[in-house]
């Protein structure tokens, strides 16, 4: 057997380290969609009116939607009424700070490595952990607050910010956008809210940790994050989920808004529970991510690490609207055994003298299937618009696949696109090069594989690129003998 | 040292070595020549533990260990190191980390502490001066886009840095002007203790004229089918293989 298979046999033998779920109390929603389940919701959270009609108004046109089918995943249709929308941990009330906190949640936490203690926190993120629907616990806000920095959870920003809430809902990606969009709209629970005012740059991470505990459940957290003109932050999200034979739905939706002059960085770590080595169970992870550079010299930039889910389904996108406005994408994606992930990124430049990069890097073991789905539209007045994109794919043994689709779309001639994609294999030779120096197989993919998304694992904040490498190799290593 | 019996070794089932025999003893040079071909980097791989090639018969002892029966990785840890003729790119790998990577695993299997930090890079700038290597081409991607000097050069450096015990060198000297020859040279040289031992496939005597060999070795066709002193470098420098080749063509029974 060649040492590329034996490498990829012994790959499977790795455990998904947080599949464990913890037994708490919780408030569940009855299982099953319709209009009285989204009314339950919404008097659960205690919502004004017009939410609850937003959300009945998404729900109708969800209704009238079919479930996508165009992307290069294959699955059983999950049963949509067998799920709950909404499971929340039950506290006797609202806590005010961290030490009201149910102690059980924070051991949660504790032990995937989130201290929820401020003082515990050496790197000063400021840090809002939201388990299976609803936020438990926000961090650092006093901060924040002196700055009129807004960091809270969803619920808490609809009834303390109900302008910004009412402004900024679903103006990036409106209800109708797709599918699974609209089934967040109707039944969303909770989620992140940040606003960064006019000028100030945010002096911490702000980071959103996301757990899908309870059974049955399906996940539909909303985050939504303002940057106000000539502001500055950067967003770290991580997530992970215990493990289970079922399918469990995760169908998040994220905008980001960005003024003129203003900067915003969204970094996500994503470690979902990808199924076992069989294919059984592990998370559906159909996400909808977008941006929009409204202002001109505005940025957005999507950093990626996926290394969970069953499937995974998503394509964080900028809108370049203001001139001179900037987008980035930079992903790098796993899949192993039985996963399947088609991701990638949409850049759609309105505004004249736009740019936008796009830095793809699959990476495929095991029988999964990877694919890079990527579309560059360039408006009619979008002058002098320019893209890079480089789309690289790596395999590992013969049984993966790996996919790239890209489309590009000019609409104006002085616009400049360009796309490079290469697709390699990770070498014997390589491997072998490595053994030699001393450096056993399992920690040379590893080497490798971290050397390979090196571009990308660049762009994350320093304490998260350590954790997405350690990912990346659990993801890809197994106990090489 | 190294004690290599009746080595036979093939790949996809073509035989490629075919009895090699060698004794190398701690603070000898050996050089192995031969014509293109002849199973020199062969006989490097295997002694390495390349996978593709099958040991189809023989032995192999190293230190009194069974060396065929370690793992490539193993057999670096006590003290193997192979200076490949072609030296592998990977891509977004610092020579530096790399190096640290490998540095510390063999320090563990050793049962020593990791390196910090510090105490490894004071090691590089110590071996960097060594083989007068640049700071700049460490930082960059393992190999990529280095040229052929630079690749040799670099293979020396890890030699350095890892400090083996056996040490085959293989065509080192291709690629190398005549003054990085010389530094590379003169690295390999002080590296040399009473506890090691070296083993040079070369084409050319220029190399032996710093790393003068004990004893030099001709491969041809799978088997080394001449050994003598250094003067026997010298004798192919102006003869050529014909004669060899012919001695053995004659005889042989293939
Ligand atoms: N996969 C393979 N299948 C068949 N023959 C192979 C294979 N790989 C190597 N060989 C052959 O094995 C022989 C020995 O090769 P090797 O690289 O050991 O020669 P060498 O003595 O190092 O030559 P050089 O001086 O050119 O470096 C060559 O004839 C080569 O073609
Ligand atoms: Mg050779």
């Amino acid at each position: 057997m060649s040492k590329d298979n034996q490498i990829l046999e012994d790959l499977n033998s790795k455990e998904y380290e947080h599949g464990w779920s913890v037994n708490f109390e919780t408030d569940e929603a009855p299982l099953g969609l319709n209009e009285d389940i989204i009314r339950w919701i919404s008097t659960k959270k205690e919502e004004p009116s017009w939410l609850l009609e937003w959300r009945l108004k998404a729900f109708k046109i969800w209704q009238g939607m079919t479930e996508p089918t165009w992307a290069n995943v294959k699955y059983l249709k999950m049963d949509l009424q067998a799920l709950r929308y909404y499971s929340a941990p039950k506290q006797s009330k609202k806590p005010k700070n961290i030490n009201e906190v149910d102690p059980e949640l924070i051991a949660i936490y504790e032990r995937l490595g989130i201290s929820l203690h401020e003082q515990k926190r050496l790197q000063g993120i400021a840090i809002d952990v939201v388990l299976d629907s609803v936020s438990v616990a926000t961090t650092f806000k006093e901060t924040l607050g002196k700055l009129g920095i807004v960091f809270c959870s969803f619920s808490e920003a609809v009834k303390e910010h109900p302008e910004l809430i009412q402004k900024y809902l679903g103006s990036v990606i409106p209800m109708t956008d797709n599918y699974y969009a609209a089934l967040n709209a109707a039944v969303f629970s909770d989620g992140s809210f940040c606003y960064i005012p006019k000028g100030v740059r945010c002096p911490m991470e702000l980071s959103t940790y996301f757990r899908i505990n309870a059974a049955n459940t399906g996940q539909f957290e909303r985050t939504l994050i303002v940057a106000d003109d000539s502001s500055y932050v950067s967003y770290l999200e991580g997530c992970t989920a215990p493990q289970r034979d079922e399918n469990q739905l995760h169908a998040a939706v994220v905008e980001i808004y960005a003024g003129a002059h203003a900067e915003v960085k969204y970094s996500t770590v994503q470690n979902w529970f990808p199924g076992d080595k069989e294919g059984k169970g592990g998370i559906y992870n159909f996400v909808t991510k977008r941006g929009i550079c409204a202002g001109d010299h505005s940025k957005i930039s999507w950093t990626q690490v996926e290394t969970g889910s069953a499937i995974t389904w998503k394509y964080p996108s900028c809108i370049l609207k203001g001139d001179y406005s900037i987008g980035e994408f930079y992903s790098v994606a796993v899949t192993n055994n039985y996963q399947q992930a088609d991701t990638g990124t949409k850049m759609i430049h309105i505004g004249k003298n736009t740019k936008s990069r796009i830095v793809s890097k699959g990476i495929s073991a095991g029988k999964s299937q990877n694919s890079y789905r990527g579309q560059v539209q360039v408006m009619k007045r979008a002058h002098n618009a320019r893209n890079f994109s480089q789309c690289d794919s790596l395999l590992m043994g013969n049984q993966c696949g790996a996919h790239t689709f890209p489309y590009i779309d000019i609409a104006n001639p002085s616009a400049k696109v360009e796309h490079e994609a290469t697709t390699s294999k990770i070498g014997e030779d390589q491997i072998f090069y490595c053994n030699q120096r001393g450096i056993a197989t399992e920690d040379a993919v590893a080497l490798i594989v971290n050397g390979y998304a090196k571009e990308v694992l660049n762009q994350l904040p320093m304490e998260f690129a350590v954790e997405a490498q350690k990912l990346l190799a659990l993801t890809l290593e197994g106990s090489v003998g | 040292m190294l004690s290599i019996k009746n080595l036979h070794a093939s790949i996809e089932g073509t035989p490629i070595l075919r009895g090699i025999n060698l004794e190398v003893k701690a603070g000898e040079v050996h050089a192995i020549m031969g014509p293109n071909g002849s199973g020199k980097s062969t006989l490097a791989s295997v002694l390495a533990g390349r996978e593709e090639y099958e040991v189809t018969e023989g032995e192999v002892f190293f230190q009194g260990k069974e060396l065929l029966s370690l793992s490539p990785e193993d057999r670096a840890r006590e003290g193997v190191f192979l200076a490949f003729q072609y030296p592998i790119e990977i891509p977004g790998v610092s020579t530096t980390n790399f190096l640290r990577t490998a540095l510390n695993q063999v320090r563990e299997y050793r049962g020593q502490e990791p390196l910090d930090a510090v105490k490894f890079l004071s090691l590089m700038k110590e071996k960097m001066a060594l083989v007068e290597i640049d700071q700049k081409l460490l930082s960059r991607s393992l190999n990529e886009g280095f040229s052929g000097g630079e690749k040799k050069r670099n293979e020396i450096f890890q030699m350095a840095m890892l400090n083996p015990v056996l040490s085959i060198l293989d065509e080192t000297d291709s690629g190398l002007d005549i003054d990085a020859l010389r530094i590379v040279s003169n690295g390999v040289n002080k590296l040399k203790s009473d506890t090691t031992a070296t083993i040079v496939v070369t084409h050319y005597q220029r190399l032996l004229d710093y790393i003068v060999p004990d004893f030099v070795h001709v491969l041809y066709k799978g088997r080394i089918v001449k050994s003598g002193k250094k003067e026997l470098a010298l004798e192919l420098e102006e003869k050529g293989y014909d004669w060899i080749k012919e001695e053995v063509d004659s005889t042989a029974t293939v």
